[in-house]
């Protein structure tokens, strides 16, 4: 997949953020992730920034939800496994549907242990948590999934999480 | 910095306060529809002790995010001052919040420490702070150059309208005693939220 092409996953994830006006991108950065930072840096539609962790992230984006704007946090996998407290104590008790986004590490050629013990924490987390959340393995899902949980996530108030599986990225590869 | 030549340099030179009666001083100057996130324990106890306002936000649980939490706020309503209202243990958790503070200089934020040195609502064992860290040290050395210790309530009640009236973003160090909070807030999240969106015109 050529990641310049205006319809490479995070050309359509830019895309499907902008017409639900969701404009606040919170981070901590992911190398997968780099094209999708790099291309909401590029764009004044989003006010885009990094946080020391995701914790923080996602105090910033349920803050911005309740004073009325629409934000998103970015994260890999190892992030995620730092959540889940601020999860239940948070976004599900208060309902506030934050929107989060995880470049999936741990499976599929990972070449880090520690990546893939930790990853493999987050769906019993989603699940024992009851959180929406959907993997993405193909282009052409994604569109209508980051879109239709969007909706979903803003009509029922409870956070939502996407999962971008390296099916889709490519992931990271091991290097040497 | 000129605002900080009344103030102490140094922890163990500020006056120890008293919680509820500061954060009662602190309300009272709230003039403008300011919002204010209390953090977790008895600091947020006194917040709701000092009189519910539907600017405030109460935090239960997720200790530490009060700082992210009213710069999420400040970033969604610039026209409107936020307050951080947080205690040492809480803010120890997240000291890398004030550096992201910093790095966005958000201008309509103020953070309030209330430092007694003590994890106090867990039976009183020491925080770092007690042992020699300094909060205000720290949030200058994060950036946040506006950062002063209280001298006395009196230097507290300058600071605040200081930081009402003057950009962020502030920090604002009290030494306060272990005395119990004045009440417990409720704790109902939905409706803290609610309250608390229709508070900042966000719901009608």
């Amino acid at each position: 997949m050529d990641e310049e092409t205006p319809h490479a996953w995070h050309g359509i994830v830019c895309d499907v953020l902008k017409r639900h006006q969701v404009k606040l991108v919170a981070y901590v950065p992911d190398n997968v992730l780099r094209p999708l930072i790099d291309a909401m840096h590029a764009d004044p539609f989003f006010t885009a920034f990094s946080c020391a962790r995701e914790e923080e992230a996602v105090g910033i984006v349920s803050g911005a939800w309740m004073g009325g704007l629409r934000g998103i946090v970015l994260m890999q996998t190892s992030g995620f496994a730092t959540l889940p407290n601020a999860i239940a104590s948070l976004a599900v008790p208060f309902q506030i549907p934050v929107l989060m986004l995880v470049s999936e590490r741990g499976t599929l050629g990972e070449f880090n242990i520690g990546q893939s013990l930790v990853a493999r924490t987050m769906r019993p987390v989603l699940e024992a948590l009851a959180v929406e959340h959907h993997t993405m393995t193909r282009l052409d899902e994604v569109e209508f999934i980051v879109d239709r949980s969007i909706t979903q996530a803003v009509a029922t108030q409870a956070p939502c999480v996407f999962i971008l599986s390296p099916l889709l990225t490519g992931g990271k590869v091991f290097a040497k | 910095m000129s605002f900080a030549a009344n103030h102490p340099a140094r922890r163990d030179q500020a006056k120890v306060m008293n919680r509820f009666d500061i954060t009662k001083r602190m309300v009272t100057r709230l003039k403008h529809d300011e919002a204010v996130i209390g953090g977790i324990g008895y600091t947020n106890f006194d917040l709701w002790a000092a009189g519910q306002r539907p600017q405030n936000f109460y935090m239960l649980g997720s200790m530490g995010l009060a700082v992210p939490i009213a710069l999420g706020v400040a970033l969604a309503q610039p026209a409107r001052k936020v307050i951080a209202l947080e205690g040492d243990g809480s803010i120890l958790m997240q000291l890398g919040s004030l550096a992201t503070v910093a790095a966005r200089k958000q201008q309509n934020l103020a953070i309030v420490i209330m430092d007694n040195g003590t994890y106090q609502i867990t039976g009183g064992q020491p925080t770092s702070t007690e042992l020699g860290a300094d909060i205000v040290a720290m949030a200058r050395g994060a950036g946040i150059a506006q950062s002063a210790w209280a001298a006395d309530e009196g230097a507290f009640e300058e600071l605040v309208e200081l930081s009402l009236r003057e950009d962020g973003p502030w920090l604002i160090g009290c030494r306060i005693d272990k005395e119990k909070p004045a009440d417990t807030t409720e704790r109902d999240p939905p409706r803290i939220r609610d309250q608390f969106m229709r508070g900042l015109g966000v719901k009608r």
